[in-house]
């Protein structure tokens, strides 16, 4: 495997007086799909969003292609075009259309003309299945649909990195599968994916490396096939177990 | 004046039934006394009377239209600062909308034109000192309707377009904006309303709209009575329409996202 892509060390960061991330260090190379997951509160949510700074930390380091992240504002929107990110609530933009909400991105952003920034659209609506939505407004659209737009939307910005936050969490659970499996073609793709997620089975499938935090801990870092077999940690075993009963 | 939109709109309606109401029994109760002739359409005197009254319509709807559209901007720049994490920003947005909101229209009307024009060593014509003084005071409201609506965004809508790498602006212009303005819209349409009763306080100063073009009528003729109830159905015909058109625009705008 390559360089590390993005580089986390010893990550903290408090909520007024209340530590989310107790000293976090992680790296993911290109290519790598881990998958982060803990009960809920654990603090996989504020790591992730550290990511791309959507939360701002409060000690240690996140370097994401070799550059430093919240010393320069500059530097952090250039970055964040390389970093895509898929929330559970989608967030798309409802007083614009799908095709709307995907072009404008590219042509603000990356300073695309009109012309390539649709075209790439519609590559992407194709990738996620859904190209005879173009027209149609967010709130016209199902759950799963919407969030397929939303992955869309990301993959616009011909991202190096995805996140993904419990993508699939706000769904009713006949969309979840039509999710997952834009997921996993993405993976497919080699595309770097950091992605937080209770669903054991795409796990399973998808993984090189699962990530279990507990408190704002990392308490286990492994191999997908070591982890579900037999968890080091007393924590993962038992979080393990509720998660997998049902 | 208007704070809450909502009790505003509740408290407008209330106004308007409760003026028909105090119409039907003026006209009705003291017929006897009352010399219709004055504004009658039905004889050429009356009919001169009316357009004469009607004349100020155009002052009133051109004075009440640019002073809005001017306190719309100022509002939304002084709206800006107050969302911002910079104290002094804040602080600006809250000195401006506490000082403004605490002077008298008809005060800041009369500084405006008799005042300013000396502290500045300008001339400045009725029509301006009016739009300045209707729009400065309204500014303020406006602000802190900006304010609100903006701060009424979801939070998921700026980190989608920080993900996105979108800068401040783009952010304001694209995403936050046009989803603000669907929702301060019923909140600007009272103002605008509350600005075309406002601009009768103009009248002080002798801008030719529709208030002073009644008081000159009674001056002339001398029935108020009859003068003053048709400038009340003059602004009440003005102000149902600019309802309507405000709860039309809002429907237009609103069909398409249903959240
Ligand atoms: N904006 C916030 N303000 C205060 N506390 C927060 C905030 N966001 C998260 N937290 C707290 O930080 C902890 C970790 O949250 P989060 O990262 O969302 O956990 P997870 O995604 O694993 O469920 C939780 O205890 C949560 O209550
Ligand atoms: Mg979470």
């Amino acid at each position: 495997m390559s360089s590390p892509v993005i580089q986390i060390k010893n990550l903290s960061k408090y909520y007024g007086g209340f530590q989310a991330l107790s000293g976090v260090s992680l790296e993911v190379v290109s290519g790598e799909r881990m998958v982060i997951c803990g009960p809920s509160g654990s603090g996989k949510s504020t790591l992730i969003r550290c990511v791309n700074q959507l939360e701002r930390h409060d000690g240690g380091q996140v370097i994401v292609n070799g550059i430093e992240l919240g010393k320069s504002r500059k530097a952090l929107r250039e970055a964040r075009t390389h970093i895509g990110m898929v929330f559970q609530q989608f967030n798309l933009f409802p007083h614009l259309s799908v095709l709307e909400n995907l072009t404008l991105g590219p042509m603000r952003a990356r300073k695309l003309s009109r012309q390539k920034a649709e075209s790439l659209a519609r590559h992407y609506l194709e990738r996620v299945r859904i190209p005879e939505q173009a027209d149609k407004y967010p709130a016209q659209l199902s759950g799963g649909q919407q969030q397929r737009v939303a992955i869309a939307r990301s993959l616009c910005m011909e991202p190096a990195i995805m996140l993904f936050d419990e993508p699939t969490s706000a769904l009713d659970p006949e969309m979840i599968s039509e999710v997952l499996d834009v997921m996993i073609e993405l993976a497919d793709t080699g595309m770097t994916m950091m992605v937080v997620t209770h669903e054991m089975g795409f796990a399973r499938k998808v993984a090189d490396t699962m990530v279990f935090m507990d408190k704002g801990l990392i308490v286990e870092k492994s191999d997908p096939a070591k982890f579900f077999s037999s968890p080091e940690s007393e924590r993962g075993r038992l979080f393990l177990q509720q998660i997998l009963q049902h | 004046m208007p704070d809450s939109s909502l009790l505003a709109r509740a408290t407008a309606n209330r106004y308007r039934l409760g003026l028909l109401l105090t119409l039907s029994v003026l006209l009705s109760g003291c017929a006897g006394q009352l010399q219709w002739y004055v504004v009658s359409p039905m004889t050429e005197a009356g009919r001169a009377n009316l357009l004469f009254m009607l004349g100020g319509l155009k002052y009133t709807i051109l004075l009440s239209m640019t002073a809005i559209i001017i306190s719309v901007i100022i509002g939304l720049l002084v709206a800006l600062p107050g969302l911002s994490r910079n104290p002094f920003a804040r602080g600006f947005n809250r000195v401006y909308v506490e000082i403004v909101r605490a002077v008298p229209l008809l005060v800041l009307i009369l500084w405006v034109y008799y005042g300013l024009p000396i502290m500045l060593g300008i001339t400045i014509n009725v029509f301006w000192a009016g739009v300045v003084a209707l729009a400065l005071s309204d500014s303020a409201f406006e602000a802190e309707i900006f304010r609100a609506g903006i701060q009424s965004i979801d939070r998921g809508q700026l980190e989608a377009s920080d993900s996105l790498g979108l800068g401040y602006i783009d952010r304001m212009r694209y995403i936050v904006l046009p989803q603000a303005l669907r929702r301060v819209l019923p909140p600007l349409g009272n103002q605008l309303v509350y600005m075309l009763k406002m601009s009768s306080l103009v009248s002080v100063i002798g801008m030719e709209e529709l208030t002073r073009r009644a008081n000159e009528m009674v001056t002339a003729e001398y029935r108020p009575l009859e003068t003053y109830t048709v400038l009340i159905l003059e602004y009440l015909v003005l102000i149902l329409v600019v309802s309507a058109g405000v709860r039309w625009l809002e429907r237009r705008l609103s069909r398409r996202d249903v959240r």
